[in-house]
């Protein structure tokens, strides 16, 4: 009976996730005018440049995101009732607004004309280029995917026994090797989390990128994009990239997965 | 006698507006065993967190070997504490959580090594190093955190109900072991439990606590044998507590009888509580009995039978190596030595409360919060009157059909009834209630009156309504 109530669920990721799936890899092996190829996996490296952008924005706003949500989430985690409830919705408020409309604002305020600049132009100090630079694209991505770095960092902190703390004091730990010895390393679980709801979508996102960043900060994302709806049709390539961008993040999340056991396993030494 | 290494010097603390402790006093001697002992929400730990460093008091003053530490965080104390329920860090195997505090200090890597090998072994696990955690029961949990306590050499170990989550017979041990592993580190153990038996088996002095304040300092014979209050008393052991008049000196009436004892300098006629021990009261044959009543219930306990017994209207627990079958009457004699006599919790065997006469047969009092209206009462509008209620007359109520609530301070069984002793908030004084109920100390507690029983006087103007 239990078995059979997962059913509606497994045929809903075989037809939508499974199915598609399959089709990109087919794709991918397969040429223009039809047959088994390696061509589109071999044209890949020349894309280098564009994946190498593409993790590197990634990394700096998972960092980034990571500086921010930490403070947050254990402040969060530390307050109580009506406060932490508060606080949790305004970390949660800008979710619920969909996520075009927040870039598409963001894009009138980074403007050179846009809001920002014509302020800083009142008390004289603009305006600045920001639209279509890696710092908007980078912006982009912290403002939109911040909430999925507080929320696994939070969950995880508020099961953190207060006494375990108080413990680590009472041993003569100072504030910062509380956090250091005790918080960091509990927290890892949602570090990890954090990390790749962050990372993932921001590696392989098109609509920031296209957007906030201008036509020279082209993602792996955009370049999907464009083979199946754009200019340079051509699926085969496409599934290929799709492909390789899946395969990456496969090792990246294994990798990260990796440090998640090492560090709890690593305190035993 | 050694020196004090610890003193508490007019602490107050409060949450949220309750006090939790008030103006407590206590002076700690190098080496001693010192147990804080009282039911839940009597400010033990409170008491402990203060001497710890988590706990700031609002007032007052922590000293530690003659300097004051009251606003030294934890980490800069020379104390460490075994906490409640252990707080081992769970990412940590055993040898890194008793290493903590040495790894923090920077002490090199085999002295660290060697002193934390010695240091499983004085808790007898030897060889659960590289255990996690997660892995150890209960008991060894308790043994890691003592360790890792241990370790860093404090002068002083604050203990705050250590063995509470274990079963009795490994509760027994611990304690044991504990007592030993004081004697040979030679350093001060300062332990909050809420059981009698632990405090009186493993320390040097017992602090009995109640509503935040000291009730009795002294050594466990001390605190069993001369119990100060019937709080202590009741809280010590499975003490018989009755309400009596002391008739005169060496003269004391309770249980609707005359006893002879050998306490005196009690004012005559005057309410004082009667504490007998169950193991000092003498089962006899019914012509030899001083009283005789009627056996309600036997419980055998391994050395001796616990029998209840009613003997007019007030129900004596008696322990006794002789059984008597329920329901059979039997004699029962006591020696004036083992009657003591104590000065009440509480003022007098009434409350006593001031109002003012409000309408036409209605009086206002308990700070205006309460009224009522009775024909009988005919006193001019505006007068002052004084109300006599019996502790028999009010009583222990659901919320919504309640006329004050009370911060429950107190409850000693009487025999007859429990004594509860509440702080009432509307005239910031303490009222005595007499109810068949259990309740929660430390909790507020909503009480309505019996109006038709409370006796009213006119008075001129003295105290407050």
């Amino acid at each position: 009976m239990r078995k059979r109530m997962a059913t509606p669920y497994l045929i809903w990721i075989l037809l939508f996730t499974l199915v598609p799936l399959g089709m990109v890899v087919y794709y991918a092996f397969t040429a223009k005018e039809g047959g088994f190829t390696l061509q589109n996996l071999t044209n890949i490296p020349k894309y280098a440049p564009v994946f190498a952008r593409s993790i590197w924005l990634a990394l700096v706003a998972t960092a980034l995101c990571l500086v921010l949500a930490f403070p947050v989430a254990y402040r969060i985690a530390r307050s109580t009732g009506n406060r932490q409830r508060t606080l949790l919705l305004l970390v949660m408020l800008p979710m619920w607004m969909n996520f075009l409309l927040c870039t598409r604002a963001w894009m009138t305020l980074l403007e050179d004309t846009g809001l920002i600049n014509r302020f800083l132009g009142l008390i004289g100090l603009g305006p600045v280029h920001m639209i279509n630079t890696q710092g908007a694209v980078i912006l982009g991505m912290v403002y939109n995917y911040l909430p999925f770095m507080i929320l696994p960092l939070y969950s995880v902190m508020v099961k953190i026994d207060r006494s375990v703390i108080e413990a680590a004091r009472d041993l003569g730990a100072d504030g910062i090797r509380v956090i250091g010895r005790i918080i960091i390393p509990l927290s890892m679980p949602g570090i990890i989390s954090g990390i790749t709801m962050v990372f993932v979508p921001s590696v392989s996102t098109f609509i920031i990128s296209r957007w906030l960043g201008g036509s020279s900060n082209l993602l792996i994302g955009d370049l999907i994009e464009q083979q199946f709806i754009g200019s340079a049709y051509d699926p085969y390539a496409g599934s290929a990239l799709a492909l390789v961008l899946m395969v990456l993040m496969l090792i990246i999340m294994a990798i990260m997965n990796l440090f998640d056991s090492e560090d709890i396993e690593g305190a035993m030494i | 006698m050694e020196h004090e290494i610890i003193r508490l010097e007019h602490i107050d603390v409060s949450y949220d507006g309750e006090k939790v402790l008030s103006d407590l006093n206590l002076s700690i001697r190098d080496r001693e065993f010192v147990t804080l002992l009282g039911p839940s929400g009597c400010g033990k730990t409170t008491t402990l967190r203060c001497i710890g460093g988590f706990t700031r008091p609002e007032t007052g003053k922590v000293w530690f070997d003659g300097q004051d530490i009251t606003d030294l965080p934890p980490d800069k104390r020379q104390v460490n504490t075994v906490f409640q329920r252990y707080a081992l860090f769970p990412h940590l195997n055993v040898f890194d959580n008793i290493a903590f505090g040495l790894k923090l200090k920077k002490l090199p890597k085999d002295e660290i090594r060697q002193r934390v090998l010695q240091m499983l072994e004085l808790v007898n696990l030897k060889g659960f190093d590289r255990r996690r955690i997660e892995q150890l029961s209960g008991g060894q949990q308790q043994r890691v955190a003592i360790a890792r306590a241990l370790i860093n050499r404090p002068r002083v170990l604050l203990l705050d109900e250590p063995l509470g989550a274990l079963d009795l017979k490994l509760r027994k041990e611990m304690q044991t072991e504990l007592k030993m592993i004081q004697k040979q580190m030679g350093i001060t153990f300062v332990y909050v439990t809420h059981d009698q038996e632990e405090a009186l088996t493993m320390s040097d002095t017992v602090v009995v606590m109640n509503d935040g304040e000291i009730q009795q300092i002294g050594t466990p014979e001390d605190i069993y044998n001369e119990p100060k209050n019937a709080f202590v008393a009741d809280f010590i052991g499975d003490n018989n507590i009755f309400d009596g008049i002391m008739r005169r000196d060496f003269l004391v009436s309770f249980g609707g009888s005359d006893w002879d004892c050998v306490d005196r300098g009690f004012p005559a006629d005057g309410p004082v509580d009667v504490v007998i021990r169950p193991e000092d009261v003498k089962v006899v044959p019914t012509q030899q009995g001083m009283v005789c009543g009627v056996v309600e219930n036997t419980v055998f306990k391994g050395v001796h039978y616990e029998m209840t017994v009613e003997i007019n209207g007030l129900h004596w627990v008696i322990q006794s190596t002789d059984c008597a079958p329920v329901g059979s009457t039997i004699g029962i004699q006591v020696d004036p030595n083992e009657i003591h006599i104590m000065e009440k919790l509480f003022s007098g065997d009434k409350n006593i409360c001031y109002g003012t006469i409000t309408d036409a047969h209605t009086v206002s009092f308990f700070g205006g919060e309460v009224s009522f209206t009775r024909p009988d009462i005919d006193l001019p509008k505006g007068s002052r009157v004084r109300l006599t209620i019996s502790p028999h007359d009010i009583e222990i109520v659901s919320a919504d059909k309640s006329h004050a609530v009370g911060f429950l301070e107190s409850v000693v069984y009487k025999g007859a009834y429990n004594e509860c002793i509440l702080y009432a908030y509307a005239i910031d004084a303490p009222i005595m209630i007499y109810s068949q109920n259990d309740e929660q100390v430390a909790t507020d507690i909503p009480f309505r009156f019996d109006f038709e029983k409370i006796e009213v006087v006119p008075c001129d103007g003295e105290g407050q309504s």
